[in-house]
């Protein structure tokens, strides 16, 4: 299976503060990876510098690569911009844009400079069909995206994410703000999206990283403790640490 | 987040009865030993009567291990000692069937006197019973070096039945009338040996318990 990111001796600090240590990590294209741990353990920080959301971060300091494609995303050579669409993001609390529908899924199109009508109609359709969301909105397309429902949001936002076509989703805690049954339909769509998409998700809920992810890494005190199938994580881990936090004895 | 106490305290209390179920089970074979030894059909009786508490033990593991897992959503060893405490609570009550079994036989030679002093059947029994009480042990403590150890006490049960086997077949083809006793006789050999089966799985439910893997022990 092809490794769509590599991950080797990444190392991020928040001035004194050691956050994350030497991460080594393989992501295979097409699969579900989860991140679990305790509050603090890094799997967030981690996250975050898959798409370089730290940069801005105050004092923070980054070494080690993070490979996309082969290609380190830290390496000068490498814009923001390009990097971002190609590894977009969905946040904990469903963040639309207080504009409509249509607008909220063509924003990422237009900016990348697709002017077209109909080229655009089609992108909107089209993440709306992908984000499980366009029979419930076809006919609201002008409609604010506020006046949906938390879960109509996230599904929303996961549309608005896959109109740039990215390769990797990340998804920092996207279901943790839903109630269980838009939990549940964001967890089946996720699993339909790694048809086409590498998903990488960071949830609280060690149960959710069980219930879809085909991979899960568990992290502790900014190390990263395990990285294994899900099945065999949540079967027989390795590592104690990883067996007492998977069986509730801390975090 | 799981929350622990809850299932700390169902998993204790899981570990509680399948020792007792073991101590039940233990008990019941020798007691259906002692009354073949003594033809004591009233003895036998009483090992008959009290076996429904062994089938009430199993469902009341059955109930709570489905509890457990329903309401805790338990993983890793959590979950593989509740499927092990179904196995094993299992294994325990067919061990309990067939301690009654022995105890039928006894009911049916009521009256009769034994056609040869019994040795290798207690022998065995005494083997099994250990055998028993090492397989429900070694579970408490989760000592997979000593289920190893009792699954093989298994080949000298085996080995001890063969024997009986033989020795009862050359009785009937020389005395015809021996017949029906040797054939009830080589029935008690065969539960007590299957009762030894039972206690091996359990060893390898323990391996499964500790280790995640199921080896195995009946080979």
């Amino acid at each position: 299976m092809k490794q769509i990111m590599e991950i080797d001796r990444l190392n991020l600090h928040y001035g004194e503060f050691h956050a994350l240590k030497e991460m080594k990590l393989d992501i295979p294209e097409r699969t579900i990876t989860a991140f679990i741990g305790p509050s603090g353990c890094g799997k967030s920080t981690f996250l975050r510098t898959l798409n370089r959301m730290n940069d801005l971060v105050p004092g923070v300091r980054i070494d080690g690569s993070v490979k996309l494609d082969g290609q380190d995303i830290y390496g000068a050579d490498t814009e923001v911009e390009t990097l971002r669409k190609r590894v977009g993001m969905v946040f904990q609390q469903p963040n639309p844009f207080p504009k409509s529908i249509f607008d909220n899924v063509a924003y990422g199109p237009r900016l990348h400079g697709i002017r077209d009508k109909a080229r655009l109609n089609e992108i909107v359709e089209r993440s709306l069909r992908g984000a499980s969301l366009w029979e419930e909105v076809k006919d609201l397309l002008n409609k604010s995206a506020l006046s949906l429902s938390g879960g109509q949001q996230q599904r929303l936002c996961i549309a608005r994410a896959l109109a740039v076509e990215p390769d990797v989703l990340l998804m920092d805690e996207a279901t943790s703000a839903l109630d269980p049954l838009s939990t549940l339909k964001i967890e089946e769509l996720v699993r339909e999206l790694k048809q086409d998409y590498t998903i990488v998700m960071v949830t609280h809920n060690m149960h959710q990283a069980a219930r879809v992810s085909d991979r899960t890494v568990f992290f502790l005190n900014g190390e990263l403790v395990e990285a294994d199938e899900t099945e065999k994580l949540f079967s027989t881990p390795v590592d104690a640490r990883t067996e007492d936090y998977i069986t509730g004895r801390f975090g | 987040m799981i929350k622990r106490k809850e299932l700390d305290e169902g998993l204790d209390q899981l570990n509680k009865m399948l020792q007792e179920m073991g101590d039940h089970v233990e008990s019941a074979l020798a007691k259906s030993m002692h009354a073949l030894m003594t033809v004591d059909a009233k003895e036998a009786a009483e090992i008959i009567k009290q076996d429904p508490e062994l089938n009430r033990l199993e469902e009341k593991i059955t109930e709570l291990g489905s509890k457990l897992i329903a309401t805790q959503q338990p993983v890793a060893k959590d979950l593989r000692r509740i499927l092990v405490a179904f196995r094993i609570s299992g294994d325990l009550e067919r061990m309990g069937d067939l301690s009654v079994d022995i105890a039928k036989v006894v009911m049916r030679l009521e009256g009769q006197t034994l056609i040869k002093p019994l040795i290798d059947l207690p022998r065995m029994s005494e083997i099994v019973q250990t055998m028993i009480f090492e397989s429900i042990q070694s579970y408490v403590q989760e000592n997979v070096d000593l289920a190893y150890k009792m699954a093989k006490d298994d080949d000298e049960v085996d080995a001890l039945y063969s024997g009986i086997i033989r020795e009862l077949f050359s009785l009937m083809v020389g005395d015809p009338k021996t017949i029906n006793q040797s054939m009830l006789l080589s029935f008690v050999g065969r539960y007590i040996e299957r009762i030894a089966d039972h206690a091996t799985n359990i060893g390898e439910s323990v391996a499964y318990l500790v280790t995640g893997k199921r080896p195995d022990l009946n080979a």
